[in-house]
Order: C-alpha cells, then sequence, then structure tokens
C-alpha cells in the first residue's frame, strides 16, 4: 500500500514539473511567435507631390519614395498612385493594382476608363466597376491636401 | 486516453519501447549525484528550442546579424528573454556537463567496462565547447569579432595544420563574410546532429553496460529507474530550469558596438569559461607559444581519454578515493587561480581608461567635424573602395555629393552627412589618415553624436566652433562625469541662467558624448 502511494506521488511529480517546465517555454515561444512586435512606428503621411496644377477628371499616374521599415532593415522603395481630381470628392489616389489578381492596370485616354490588361476588367473614372471579373472598385490610398501638396496614407481596401 | 495509447502501441509499439526503457534496473546505490547527465540533455533540448526560435528572426551575414539580433532584443516580444535563454543556457549547459564529469571521475564510474562510454562522453564536452566558440561570433557585436580574431588565429599558429584550420575556418584573410558562414553553419548544421548522435551512443552504451554501481551493490537488490530516480532527475531538472529562468529574466547579456575591426582601444575577452586558456597564453612567448595554445590543451584533452586506462585499480567507495579528489581539487584550484587572474588583469571596465593621455594622439586633436566626418566615412561603406590615406582629392563639393548620391552602398548617408562627408574630403590631409583610422569607436560616435546635435555652433573643441558657450578642450579635468551629464540633461541645473537648450541623449548616446567630452585634452 505504502510502495503504491509512494510510486504515485513519484509519476505524478514527473508529470506535474513536466507539465510546469514545458509551460515556461511553450507560453513565451507561442508569444515571440503569434505577439505582432512591440515597436508600431506610426505611418506617416507622405508627401506625394503638388497636386494644385491638376486638371479635373484627368487621372495622372504619380510616383514617389516610400521608406519601407521590413523587420531589421530599412529600405526606401518607389511607389505609384493614379491620382485624379474629382469635381464633389476632391483629389483621390488609387492604389496602382487592380482590385481582381493585382495586376498593374492604366488609364485608356481614348474611353476614359481605367484598363486592366489581365483580364479585362474595366473601372470608370471615380473607381467604380464598370465590367469584367473585379470584385470591387479601385482602393484608395488615405490621403489628404495640405498646402496644396497631396499626404498619402496606406492603401484602404474599398468596400 | 487508453485507447489512444492501445492504438499508437498495437501500430509502433513505441508505448512498450518507452516502459522498457524507463524498466532499467540499477544499483541500489543509485540517486541524487548521478543526475547531472539528464540536466545535461535537458539543457541541451532547451538550447536547441530556443536556437531554432532565434534563428526564425536572424541573418546570418556580418553587418546584418547584428541589426537582426538588436531587431529581436527590442522588438520581437519574448525576443530578448528568448535571447538570454540560449546564451545563460549556453554557460549553464558547460557548467553541468563539466559537473557529469567530474561526478563520473570521483566515483571512479568510467572503469572497465565503461571506457567508451567515459570517450564519447570527453567528445561530447568538446563539442560543447565548440557550440561556445562558434556562437561566440553570432552577434557580430566588437566583443564577437576580437573574440573570434584571437581564436583563428591561435588556430592558425598551430604547427603544420595550421594553415589547413585556417582555410577551412575560412579565416586565412580577415574575419569577415567567408569566417562568419562557416561559424554559422557549424554552429547549426554540423555540431546538433552530431550531438544528437553521440548523446545516443553514449545513452546506449549507459543502458549496453548498467549504470555503474559502487562497492557494495552487488549484496543489496536493485532498484528500478522508474520512478524514484526518475523522479530525483526531474527535481534537478526542475532546479536547473529555475535557476536558468532567473538568469535569463534577470541578467541582461550587454550587446556592444557592431564590430569594428579598426577599434584599436578594443580589448578582446573571450566567454568566461574560455577566459582561463586565455591566461595560460600569457605564461608562454615567442616560440614557447605553442605550449599554450597547442601542447597543454591536447595533453589535457589525451589525459581525459585515457583516464580510464590508467585508472585501473579495484573500485573503491567513493570517499576513499583520495587521489581523484585531489586531482579534482588541484584542477578546480589551478582553474579558478587562472580565472581570477585573468579578469584581474583585464577588468571589465570603461573604454576610457585604457586611453594614454600623457601624449594627445591626432584624433584627440582632431576638431569633431572632422572625426564625425570619418564617421559618415564609415557609414557610406566607403572603405569598401578607398583608403582613406590615399583620398587627397581635387574633385569639387558638389562632384563629391553627386558622387556620394550615386552610390548604393552609400545609402545610410543622409544629404547633411554627405556634405559633411564631402566638405571634410576637399581639405582632407592623407597624411593624417592614421590618426583617424585609429580613432576608438566611443569617440567616433561621441563626435557624429556633438555634430548632428550642433554642439559646434557654441562650443568650441580643437579650435573649430563658436564662441557662446564655454570651450570644451580639457573639460574632464574641470568638471565632473555627473556634473557634465546633468548640465547636458538640463543646463538649467547647474546654471539656472544658462541658455543652453536640453539634450535628452538616450544613455549609450550619453555615454558615448561623456566619452567623447573626457578625452578632448
Amino acid at each position: 500500500m505504502k510502495d503504491v502511494t509512494r510510486r504515485r506521488f513519484y509519476s505524478g511529480f514527473v508529470y506535474g514539473v513536466g507539465a510546469i517546465v514545458s509551460a515556461a517555454l511553450a507560453i513565451p515561444a507561442a508569444l515571440y511567435l503569434l505577439v505582432p512586435n512591440k515597436v508600431k512606428r506610426a505611418s506617416d503621411w507622405i508627401d506625394a507631390g503638388d497636386v494644385s496644377q491638376l486638371d479635373p477628371n484627368v487621372p495622372v499616374e504619380l510616383t514617389f519614395q516610400q521608406t519601407i521599415t521590413d523587420g531589421w532593415t530599412t529600405t526606401i522603395q518607389k511607389k505609384t498612385a493614379w491620382v485624379v481630381n474629382l469635381p464633389g470628392q476632391g483629389v483621390v489616389a488609387y492604389g496602382p493594382q487592380c482590385t481582381h489578381l493585382g495586376c498593374a492596370y492604366h488609364w485608356e485616354e481614348e474611353q476614359k476608363q481605367f484598363l486592366c490588361p489581365c483580364h479585362t476588367s474595366i473601372f470608370s473614372l471615380d473607381g467604380k466597376v464598370v465590367t469584367g471579373p473585379a470584385p470591387r472598385p479601385l482602393d484608395r490610398y488615405m490621403s489628404k491636401v495640405e498646402n496644396n501638396k497631396l499626404l498619402l496614407g496606406p492603401i484602404k481596401e474599398s468596400a | 486516453m487508453k485507447a489512444l495509447l492501445g492504438w499508437l502501441e498495437d501500430r509502433t509499439g513505441v508505448v512498450s519501447a518507452v516502459e522498457h526503457f524507463m524498466d532499467e534496473d540499477i544499483p541500489a546505490s543509485s540517486g541524487w549525484h548521478q543526475v547531472f547527465g539528464s540536466v545535461a540533455v535537458f539543457l541541451f533540448l532547451v538550447q536547441a528550442f530556443t536556437g531554432v526560435l532565434l534563428a526564425i528572426n536572424y541573418a546570418p551575414t556580418p553587418g546584418e546579424a547584428y541589426s537582426s539580433l538588436h531587431y529581436i532584443l527590442t522588438e520581437v516580444t519574448a525576443g530578448r528573454l528568448m535571447h538570454q535563454l540560449h546564451h545563460w543556457g549556453a554557460s549553464m549547459m558547460i557548467v553541468v556537463v563539466v559537473l557529469h564529469m567530474v561526478q563520473v571521475f570521483l566515483w571512479g564510474s568510467y572503469q572497465k567496462p565503461r571506457e567508451a562510454t567515459w570517450i564519447a562522453g570527453v567528445i561530447l564536452l568538446l563539442l560543447t565547447m565548440a557550440y561556445g566558440l562558434t556562437g561566440y561570433l553570432l552577434p557580430w557585436d566588437n566583443k564577437a569579432y576580437w573574440g573570434t580574431v584571437v581564436v583563428t588565429q591561435i588556430a592558425a599558429s598551430i604547427p603544420l595544420f595550421g594553415p589547413y584550420l585556417s582555410r577551412i575556418l575560412g579565416s586565412t584573410g580577415d574575419i569577415g563574410v567567408i569566417t562568419f558562414a562557416r561559424f554559422y553553419s557549424m554552429h547549426v548544421l554540423l555540431l546538433p546532429p552530431a550531438t544528437v548522435l553521440l548523446i545516443a551512443v553514449h545513452v546506449y552504451l549507459v543502458r549496453r553496460h548498467g549504470v555503474a554501481p559502487a562497492p557494495g551493490d552487488e549484496a543489496l537488490p536493485k532498484q528500478k529507474f522508474y520512478p524514484r530516480q526518475v523522479a530525483i532527475d526531474t527535481a534537478a531538472v526542475f532546479i536547473a530550469f529555475v535557476i536558468l529562468f532567473i538568469m535569463a529574466v534577470m541578467v541582461r547579456v550587454p550587446m556592444e558596438r557592431v564590430a569594428n575591426p579598426n577599434d584599436t582601444a578594443y580589448l578582446p575577452r573571450p566567454e568566461w569559461y574560455f577566459l582561463f586558456l586565455f591566461q595560460l597564453l600569457k605564461f608562454f612567448d615567442g616560440p614557447l607559444e605553442i605550449i599554450g595554445t597547442v601542447i597543454l590543451p591536447s595533453l589535457a584533452i589525451l589525459t581525459l581519454i585515457l583516464a580510464p586506462f590508467i585508472d585501473r585499480g579495484k573500485l573503491k567507495r567513493v570517499t576513499q578515493r583520495v587521489f581523484a579528489m585531489a586531482l579534482v581539487a588541484l584542477a578546480a584550484i589551478g582553474w579558478g587561480a587562472l580565472t581570477y587572474a585573468s579578469i584581474r588583469a583585464n577588468p571589465p571596465e570603461n573604454p576610457i581608461s585604457k586611453i594614454d593621455y600623457s601624449a594627445p594622439t591626432g584624433w584627440m586633436r582632431a576638431p569633431a567635424p572632422d572625426l564625425a566626418a570619418y564617421g559618415f566615412f564609415q557609414l557610406g561603406n566607403c572603405a569598401s573602395c578607398h583608403k582613406l590615406s590615399t583620398m587627397g582629392t581635387k574633385k569639387s563639393q558638389d562632384w563629391l555629393a553627386q558622387h556620394f548620391a550615386s552610390q548604393k552602398a552609400a545609402a545610410k548617408l543622409t544629404a547633411p552627412k554627405q556634405r559633411a562627408l564631402a566638405k571634410f574630403l576637399t581639405h582632407f590631409d592623407p597624411a593624417t589618415a592614421e590618426s583617424f583610422v585609429v580613432a576608438p569607436q566611443f569617440a567616433i560616435e561621441g563626435a557624429t553624436l556633438y555634430e548632428t546635435s550642433h554642439c559646434g555652433a557654441c562650443h568650441q573643441v580643437n579650435g573649430t566652433g563658436g564662441k557662446v558657450g564655454p570651450p570644451l578642450n580639457g573639460i574632464s579635468e574641470r568638471r565632473a562625469v555627473a556634473w557634465l551629464r546633468d548640465t547636458i540633461t538640463n543646463p538649467k541645473k547647474n546654471a539656472p541662467s544658462s541658455p543652453m537648450p536640453a539634450f535628452p541623449f538616450n544613455p549609450t548616446d550619453m555615454q558615448n558624448m561623456l566619452n567623447y567630452l573626457s578625452i578632448l585634452p
């Protein structure tokens, strides 16, 4: 009888300590892998240039430089936006990728429409889908205009 | 649960295999003194676990290694904990492996027929040390760089094999990408499988010959490994883990500045468990050096391997193995004395106390903008194509600015830094190059900070700068460090009417600034 209880105590101790030690390693490991990093860099507004000379309803492809922090490296990358002055809405900036599968689209001057060459999605000047497989209107950069300068934030997925 | 285990047993037999392993007969005398092997295996698993986690956020090339480790320490959640578990786990592993050996040695458990078990153990000790040696380089800070310079030069000095070792370590020239890649791949690709294999051999041999009995065990009934001895081992593992975890949380592993091959003020120092070897080398000069670098360590390893063949007498109780105890005590005293002497000879202290003030050298006399500009020369990776000593330039500042902007490697140079460097190069005298190249990193960084904070707008250093504030040469003789620190952080504290703005530097910057100010002659 005494032997049985002692045996039980020993094995209970082994499993108990094993569980504690495993948890003490597994929990920090899970935090390490899953919790977003501590330093969250505030996404600054990027100056994409002067938009005071923009003609209404004529889209322009603007390129600008953005500092990208990727892990432990910081690089400066070129980014583009299709910028158009829409009467009533002000200056809007579309992300440069089609909402279907991410191809680069362009402006067709004759049809006055945005055309994606991959699967012929067509978007109107205000970004709405005219025809084609694109599931939603063009995505827009968060944007504001200050002192005639267009300031861009991150791209927001359109509804 | 029972059904699952039944299925597993039926299909794989793993349950009965574990039961068979646990059911081992062990001598009646087994107990607390035999826990170290289990603890060592446990620590190895912790090292593998934390090592894999560190590797997924680590870039194994010089330069990037430093910034990615910095990223792990400052940005990744629990990153510092992982790094410190790995760092202190390595030290602890050395301690536990040595304790395991000492126990086996004292009890005489290596005697016939267990010689092969012992030899596998000696090789495992060497592998553990090889982890320490190769892992030391991986943070790529000054400590890592200079420690590895010393190690690879010792390897190169070995007669006959030296040149081949250098080639294998990739250290025939400077320590750079090649050596780094070799050390990293040894640390993570070569050593771990070798360790696993040897642990398997070691444990297999322990099972084959059984746990070594003490005299008198023959007459007593055997006990089982499970559960009593397993529980004792578990308790020891738990104690070791608690110590490790507390150290990982409480004891900060300092990260030094990024490796700088030109830092002449740097004193290389190996990890604490290699200090005794480092000290040993000081006793042998010139042609005799080989005694300290090769002959004595080889003899020590050979003696360890041969121990079971030398000690072949009848097995005595541990309390009667006086000679073995004396040997262990002697080794401990020798190790302790050498380590102590090494720490005393090179106390871990502020680098500036190593500098000879009696004759101010060139870099101490350089105007702050020049020294800072040399820092930009480093920052822009200019030295990968240009030598400072050949930099007498007739190009205009505009040409230089354009050149900097066109160079990818110089991407870190912002426009003001480019201008400062261009200005420096147009008046630079190549004859003074040497004095810049030997400037210690803290001085360059201090001068850079001095420039980027525009201290020179009001203060003079070495004849350059404004005259609004007091000149800063010789300030360390006039003011205490604490006074300077207070004044920089909050000028009003020491002089309520001071027009100087406050400079709340971070601790590293502040230290660089104070060190820099204190060396101004």
